[in-house]
C-alpha cells in the first residue's frame, strides 16, 4: 500500500515538473506585446492565428493604451508595442537617451469614427464642428443644426493613442474641454453613447460592429467632411479611406526597440501577409498600402 | 541551562517576536510616508505649491500649457464622500441600532453575516453595478442624459462604507452597560426613548469612530469611482455637480500612473496627489482615534 502511494506521488510530481518545464521553455520564448487599446483585439486575434499555425510560439497581448506600450519599449518591459498614434519627440528622445532606436511598422489603417446615439437627427458634421465641440466651444447640438440638447462628450484618457491622435488632428493641438467624460476604453464609450441621446464619442472603426458584423444597434456613425458644407464621407467606406477622403483616418503602428528579433520579425511578417491583412479587414480595419509594406520591409532588415 | 533560565529565555524570545510584529506596522507606515514624500518632493521644483493646491485645471499632457492644479479633484473626492456619508450614516447607525436593540435574535443571526458578506464584495463588482444598474436608473429618474455622475459614485461608496459603519456602531451599542438600559426602563422611559436618549449617546464615541472609518474607506476607494463617475476634469459646482461627471484624486492616479514616463514632473505630481490622499486619510483616522479616547475618558 505504502509503495503504491509513493509511486502515485512520484508520478504526479514528475508530471508537474514536466509541465512546469514546458511552461518555462515556452516562457523563455514568450513574446510580450503591449499597448494600444484600439489594436488589442486585432493583435490578439492575429497572435492566436499565428500561434495556431506555428506551434511552440507564445505571444501575450495586453492593452493599457498607446502610452503604456511606448513606455514598455523605452523601459524594455515588452518586445513589441502597439500604438495608434506616432511617438512624441520627447518619447523618441527618451529612447535614444537609453541607447534604443525604435523602429516602426504599420500593420493596419483605422478610420476613427465619430459616433452618436441613433436618436440624434444629424447624419454629418465637419471636422471643424467636431473640433469645436470637443474643445468646449460648442455646448449645444442646436448650434450645429441638431436638436436642442446639451452636447455630452465622451472620450478616452490621456494614456490613449486615440486621445493623442484626436487631439492633434481634430482639435488642432489645443486642450480638450474639461467636460469630456474620460472613459476607460472604446467599449465603454460605445456603452455610454448607447444610453445617452445627446452623446458624441470617437472610437476605432473596429469597435462599431457586433458579433454578426453589422454596426451596433442604437449607434449612428456620422459622415465627416473636411470643410463645413463640403462632401462628407463615412469611415465605413473603404474606398474613401484609401483615397484619403475620410479626414479622420490614421495608420496603426507597432514598434520594436531597434531591429526586431527573428521571432518578432516572423510575427510582423505574418501580420503583413495576405492572411494577416484579411484578418485586419475582418476586424473592421483597413489593409495597409504597398507603400506601408515597403517601409515595413525596410525596417525588418 | 537550567529549566528556569530556559523558561525566561523563551519568554523573552516570544516577547521580542510580538514586539517586532507591532513595530513592523509602524515601520511600514513610516516607509510609505517616506516614499511618498521623497517621490513627490521633486514635483514642487517645477510646480508652485499654491498652483498645485488651488488651481482648478489638471492637464499635464496638454499640447498648449501643462497644468497641475488638483483643486477640482479634491472637491470631487469631497463631494462624493460627503454624499456617501449622508446616505450611509443614517442607514448604518439605524441598522446597528436595529441589530443591537430591536431585532429578534434569529433575525440578527441572519443579518449580521449578510452585512459581513457586503463588506467582501470586490470594488470592481460594485463599480460594475454602478455602470449597469444605477447609472441608467439615475438617468431615468432625474432626466439627465447619462448617469455617470457624482451621485452614482456616492451611492456606490455608501454601499461600500455601510458594512464598516454598521459593524463598529453595532459593537459600540452592544458594549453599552446593560445597567443603563435597565435603569432607563425602570424609570419609566419607553424602549424608543431608551435607545435614542440613553444608549445612542452612551455609544456616541464608537459611532463617530465608525463613521470616520467609513469616511476613510470612501475617500480611498479607487476602482468604483473610476468606473462609475465619468472622470471629467471639470470643477464640480454644487449643487449641479451631483448630476455631472466628476473625477476623484484616486481615479486620477489610477488612470495616469500606468503610462506616465518615469521621473518626469507628471510622475512626481501623481505621487504628490498620493501624498495629499495619505495626509487626508491619516487625519481622518487620527480624529476618529482622538474622539474615541476623549469620550472614553469622560465616561470613566
Amino acid at each position: 500500500m505504502k509503495m503504491k502511494n509513493g509511486f502515485v506521488v512520484g508520478l504526479v510530481g514528475l508530471g508537474l515538473l514536466a509541465s512546469a518545464g514546458a511552461v518555462a521553455a515556452q516562457r523563455g520564448k514568450m513574446i510580450q506585446i503591449k499597448g494600444s487599446d484600439t489594436l488589442v483585439n486585432l493583435v490578439q486575434i492575429l497572435a492566436e492565428e499565428y500561434m495556431g499555425k506555428k506551434p511552440g510560439t507564445a505571444l501575450a497581448v495586453l492593452g493599457g493604451g498607446s502610452g503604456t506600450g511606448i513606455v514598455g519599449i523605452i523601459n524594455q518591459t515588452c518586445d513589441l508595442a502597439n500604438h495608434s498614434r506616432e511617438w512624441k519627440q520627447s518619447e523618441i528622445d527618451q529612447a535614444l537617451a537609453k541607447g534604443i532606436t525604435p523602429r516602426f511598422f504599420v500593420i493596419a489603417v483605422d478610420g476613427v469614427s465619430i459616433v452618436v446615439n441613433e436618436k440624434n437627427p444629424l447624419s454629418q458634421l465637419s471636422m471643424g464642428e467636431v473640433g469645436a465641440m470637443y474643445r468646449g466651444e460648442v455646448k449645444s447640438w442646436k448650434a450645429v443644426g441638431g436638436s436642442d440638447k446639451a452636447v455630452s462628450l465622451y472620450g478616452r484618457q490621456s494614456n490613449s493613442g486615440t486621445y493623442g491622435f484626436f487631439q492633434e488632428h481634430v482639435l488642432g493641438n489645443k486642450n480638450y474641454s474639461t467636460d469630456v467624460k474620460e472613459m476607460n476604453g472604446n467599449a465603454q464609450i460605445i456603452e455610454g453613447i448607447l444610453q445617452d441621446e445627446g452623446g458624441i464619442g470617437y472610437v476605432g472603426v473596429g469597435y462599431l460592429f457586433d458579433a454578426s458584423g453589422k454596426v451596433r444597434k442604437g449607434l449612428k456613425v456620422l459622415n465627416i467632411s473636411k470643410d463645413p458644407g463640403g462632401q462628407a464621407f463615412s469611415p465605413l467606406d473603404k474606398a474613401a479611406v484609401d483615397r484619403g477622403d475620410y479626414p479622420v483616418a490614421r495608420a496603426l503602428y507597432q514598434a520594436t526597440a531597434g531591429k526586431p528579433s527573428p521571432a518578432v520579425a516572423d510575427f510582423i511578417r505574418f501580420e503583413m501577409s495576405d492572411e494577416g491583412q484579411k484578418i485586419v479587414e475582418k476586424e473592421g480595419f483597413f489593409p495597409i498600402s504597398a507603400a506601408h509594406k515597403a517601409a515595413n520591409d525596410k525596417n525588418l532588415r | 541551562m537550567t529549566k528556569r533560565k530556559r523558561e525566561r529565555l523563551k519568554e523573552a524570545a516570544i516577547r521580542a517576536f510580538f514586539f517586532t510584529c507591532g513595530v513592523l506596522a509602524i515601520i511600514v507606515l513610516l516607509g510609505i510616508f517616506a516614499t511618498l514624500i521623497t517621490t513627490s518632493f521633486p514635483a514642487f521644483k517645477e510646480i508652485k505649491l499654491s498652483e498645485f493646491l488651488l488651481s482648478k485645471n489638471w492637464d499635464p499632457t496638454s499640447p498648449e500649457q501643462a497644468e497641475y492644479g488638483i483643486l477640482s479633484m479634491i472637491m470631487s473626492s469631497f463631494i462624493v464622500t460627503l454624499g456617501a456619508l449622508i446616505i450611509a450614516v443614517p442607514v448604518g447607525v439605524g441598522v446597528a441600532a436595529y441589530l443591537s436593540d430591536v431585532a429578534h435574535w434569529r433575525v440578527r443571526e441572519i443579518v449580521k453575516p449578510v452585512v459581513e458578506v457586503l463588506a467582501g464584495i470586490p470594488s470592481v463588482v460594485v463599480g460594475f453595478l454602478g455602470i449597469v444598474l444605477f447609472a441608467p436608473l439615475i438617468s431615468k429618474i432625474f432626466n439627465v442624459g447619462h448617469g455617470l455622475t457624482a451621485l452614482n459614485g456616492s451611492i456606490l461608496l455608501a454601499i461600500m462604507a455601510l458594512p464598516t459603519i454598521i459593524s463598529i456602531s453595532e459593537d459600540s451599542l452592544t458594549a453599552v452597560p446593560p445597567a443603563y438600559g435597565e435603569a432607563s426602563l425602570a424609570l419609566g422611559a419607553s424602549r424608543w426613548q431608551t435607545l435614542f436618549r440613553v444608549k445612542l449617546p452612551a455609544a456616541l464615541s464608537g459611532i463617530i469612530a465608525a463613521c470616520m472609518l467609513g469616511m476613510g474607506r470612501a475617500i480611498g476607494e479607487t476602482m468604483t469611482v473610476l468606473m462609475a463617475t465619468g472622470n471629467a476634469r471639470t470643477f464640480p459646482q454644487l449643487p449641479q455637480a451631483l448630476l455631472r461627471s466628476v473625477r476623484t484624486m484616486t481615479a486620477n492616479i489610477a488612470i495616469e500612473l500606468g503610462e506616465v514616463p518615469y521621473h518626469t514632473t507628471h510622475y512626481y505630481a501623481l505621487f504628490a496627489i498620493g501624498l495629499v490622499l495619505f495626509i487626508i486619510t491619516f487625519f481622518v483616522n487620527l480624529v476618529a482615534d482622538v474622539v474615541l479616547h476623549k469620550y472614553q475618558e469622560r465616561e470613566l
